[in-house]
């Protein structure tokens, strides 16, 4: 479970769509960081410019007061101006030398705050609905000649209040914002990818030999759907070609075979009155043997054709596999002796597969043909069943087939160059393929070191 | 003998005639359904050889009316379609043996002359016999004058088969669906190899061999002359 899921994510984080969408949540992450930030100077520096500029207006009109009333002036304006709760959070204190208080709504100095002219900042005791609170505040102090003091200051708690309140707030929003990106870049990924991997699934499976799947479409006009649009007709186009190609050769084979038999027909008509010996026999003897391997080969694709269209899907039927490989077997034992191979079984009893037993019949005498013909050696039939499939393996200890090769022979009339000079026409392991994939199966061929393994692989009943 | 063809396509027709004629048979042709049933409606044939798509009626359906009409002449249907599936059904129908066009002049005269044997020779025989060659199908054993061959099961089936059909030709094909119940060609001609190796036990240590390799066509087991 664990193993999967990280298999799965190894698999997202290299893809080209996960690298995209983590570019696209950097970006975004860094621009939503970049605005919130911005916002929360602007605004705490808004506040603060606020703060100092009442400040200033306070103290310049008390400076006003002092020039033209003197030192009672200020006390008496002071106090007036202390006198209730204004609400607008104004602290005032106007003291002697000794720094005995005067006038103003703060009790007493604020302990530890120096007494030098220029700005200050210290806590305050406040009663606030009869509660006592130590409220931040912020403002200048003044030294008036003879040395009396003047305390301006503003409470601040609501400014930073707010300015908590501010950056809480961006915060929220920021994280918010980074949540959904995040989302976002991974739905987007997730459909980005979904549909790559539309496209690639269908090329596997036309790579596999079923041409005439194609990737489909959402109707969205985007630029995923012409991709898929444009693979779809290339792949219409490759279809056609192919199976043009085919139906040429077949049609040749088909049109071909009849006046090909009418030939050899009358080539027998003619040998029923000649003589049994002499030459002329003989030369028409020979041209009824090659008219026979013509149309062997002849037979031979129009077989493969036959398997390939799945016209005879039909004839398929529950059959065991290990009897039609031991048939096979009995068929060939004495080719094999003829040859000086051993043909050796191991085949498991009763491997029921559906499927049409004439052509599976021909598949594993094609390969055993092959094996005798080209492996030699050793040649081992085995049947096995496991895990619901059913598998059949002909293997030889002969020269094999280069890996490079492999794909190569399952062609039609594909020869390599040591077997050129034995009998055949190239179409052996062709059919064996149209079979297999008839029987929804696999044939695969490998290394028997030395030698060739070639498997088939069926859906077990 | 006298046979019926039943063909619409000339070409083919014509090769069947001459060839058959030449062969020793008496033949009349009709190149549609409903005639040919008509011609064979009298019973007077040994074997009907009949293409299984016909202008009026068609070859099955013909058959089909002609075993209801309880005339059993034995019967061989030509056709294109080579699948099993159609073999099937052509066997069905009524036929007694299917080819699979296009054939040899001498594949079809092997089958015509195994079928009109088939008419013939009744099935109850225990016991047969070529020359000094026997074959007891109830203890499945064989021998040769007084020597007693050993014969692998498929080797049985595969002299049964010869000797039923003595001194006719039958063809590799012939043999590869009777005895094996394969209907394909193998590439090799693997049929040689068995055939060879029956005669190393049936031929080898005696003067005379039985078993004669036909070219061209197949072979034939026969008495010596």
């Amino acid at each position: 479970m664990l193993r999967r899921l990280l298999g799965q994510v190894r698999r997202l984080v290299k893809t080209h769509s996960f690298r995209l969408a983590s570019l696209y949540f950097v970006v975004f992450a860094v621009s939503v960081l970049g605005v919130l930030v911005f916002v929360y100077w602007t605004s705490a520096d808004f506040v603060e410019r606020q703060t100092q500029a009442t400040l200033d207006a306070e103290i310049a009109g008390l400076a006003e007061q002092y020039a033209q009333r003197g030192i009672s002036g200020l006390v008496q304006i002071v106090a007036a101006r202390s006198a209730g709760d204004r609400g607008d959070g104004m602290l005032y204190l106007v003291t002697d030398a000794d720094g005995h208080p005067l006038a103003g709504n703060i009790t007493g100095w604020p302990e530890g705050t120096p007494v030098a002219a220029g700005p200050v900042a210290f806590n305050v005791q406040i009663k606030v609905k009869g509660v006592t609170q130590t409220r931040p505040a912020q403002g200048a102090l003044i030294v008036i000649p003879d040395g009396y003091r003047l305390l301006v200051a503003r409470d601040i708690s609501d400014a930073a209040l707010y300015r908590e309140r501010i950056k809480m707030t961006l915060l929220w929003s920021g994280l918010v914002a980074l949540v959904v990106g995040l989302i976002g870049g991974a739905v987007m990924s997730r459909n980005l990818l979904r549909r790559v991997e539309q496209v690639n699934r269908t090329a596997e499976r036309v790579m596999g030999g079923n041409l005439s799947d194609r990737v489909p479409l959402r109707g969205s006009r985007d630029e995923f759907d012409q991709l898929a649009a444009n693979l779809n007709n290339m792949l219409d186009q490759i279809e056609r070609l192919m199976t043009g190609m085919r139906e040429v050769s077949d049609n040749i084979a088909h049109d071909l075979r009849t006046p090909l038999a009418r030939l050899r027909a009358r080539l027998e008509l003619s040998l029923i009155k000649a003589p049994e010996d002499g030459a002329q026999t003989e030369a028409v003897r020979a041209a009824i043997d090659e008219a026979d391997r013509l149309l062997a080969t002849f037979n031979a694709l129009l077989n493969i054709a036959e398997a390939e269209s799945g016209a005879r899907r039909s004839a398929a039927e529950p059959l065991d596999l290990a009897q039609t490989a031991r048939a096979a077997a009995e068929l060939y034992e004495p080719v094999a002796e003829e040859k000086g191979c051993a043909l050796k079984l191991d085949v498991e009893p009763g491997i029921m597969i559906r499927g049409d037993r004439h052509l599976l019949s021909q598949a594993v005498a094609n390969l055993l043909d092959n094996a005798l013909k080209y492996g030699g050696g050793e040649v081992l039939l085995s049947a096995h069943q496991q895990d619901g499939r059913a598998a059949l393996e002909v293997s030889d200890t002969g020269p094999g087939i280069p890996e490079e090769e492999r794909e190569a022979v399952f062609d039609r009339f594909v020869r390599l160059e040591p077997s050129r000079s034995t009998p055949g026409n190239g179409l052996g392991l062709s059919l064996v393929r149209a079979v297999a994939r008839l029987h929804n199966g696999t044939v695969a061929l490998g290394d028997n070191r030395p030698g060739l393994r070639v498997r088939l692989e069926f859906a077990a009943l | 003998m006298k046979l019926l063809v039943v063909e619409d396509d000339r070409e083919t027709a014509n090769y069947l005639v001459k060839g058959l004629s030449e062969s020793g048979y008496t033949v009349d042709q009709s190149g549609d359904g409903r005639e040919g049933l008509y011609l064979a409606s009298s019973g007077s044939y040994d074997a009907i050889i009949l293409d299984r798509m016909l202008p009026g009626m068609d070859g099955l359906a013909m058959l089909g009316a002609l075993r209801a009409a309880e005339i059993g002449t034995p019967s061989l249907i030509l056709s294109a379609l080579g699948s099993v599936d159609d073999r099937v059904k052509g066997l069905r129908a009524g036929g007694d043996d299917y080819l699979v066009k296009p054939f040899a002049f001498s594949e079809l005269l092997a089958r015509v002359e195994a079928l009109l044997r088939r008419g013939a020779a009744g099935t109850a025989t225990t016991k047969l016999r070529i020359a000094d060659l026997e074959l007891d199908l109830l203890t499945r054993s064989v021998k040769r004058g007084e020597t007693a061959i050993d014969l692998l099961p498929r080797e049985f089936q595969l002299l049964e088969y010869l000797m039923r059909n003595a001194g006719h030709v039958v063809t590799r094909t012939m043999l590869l669906e009777h005895v094996w119940d394969y209907h394909f060609d193998p590439q090799t001609n693997v049929i040689d190899v068995h055939v060879s190796r029956l005669r190393q036990k049936i031929d080898r240590n005696f003067e005379r061999p039985l078993i004669h390799t036909v070219r061209g066509a197949g072979y034939c087991l026969r008495a010596p002359d």
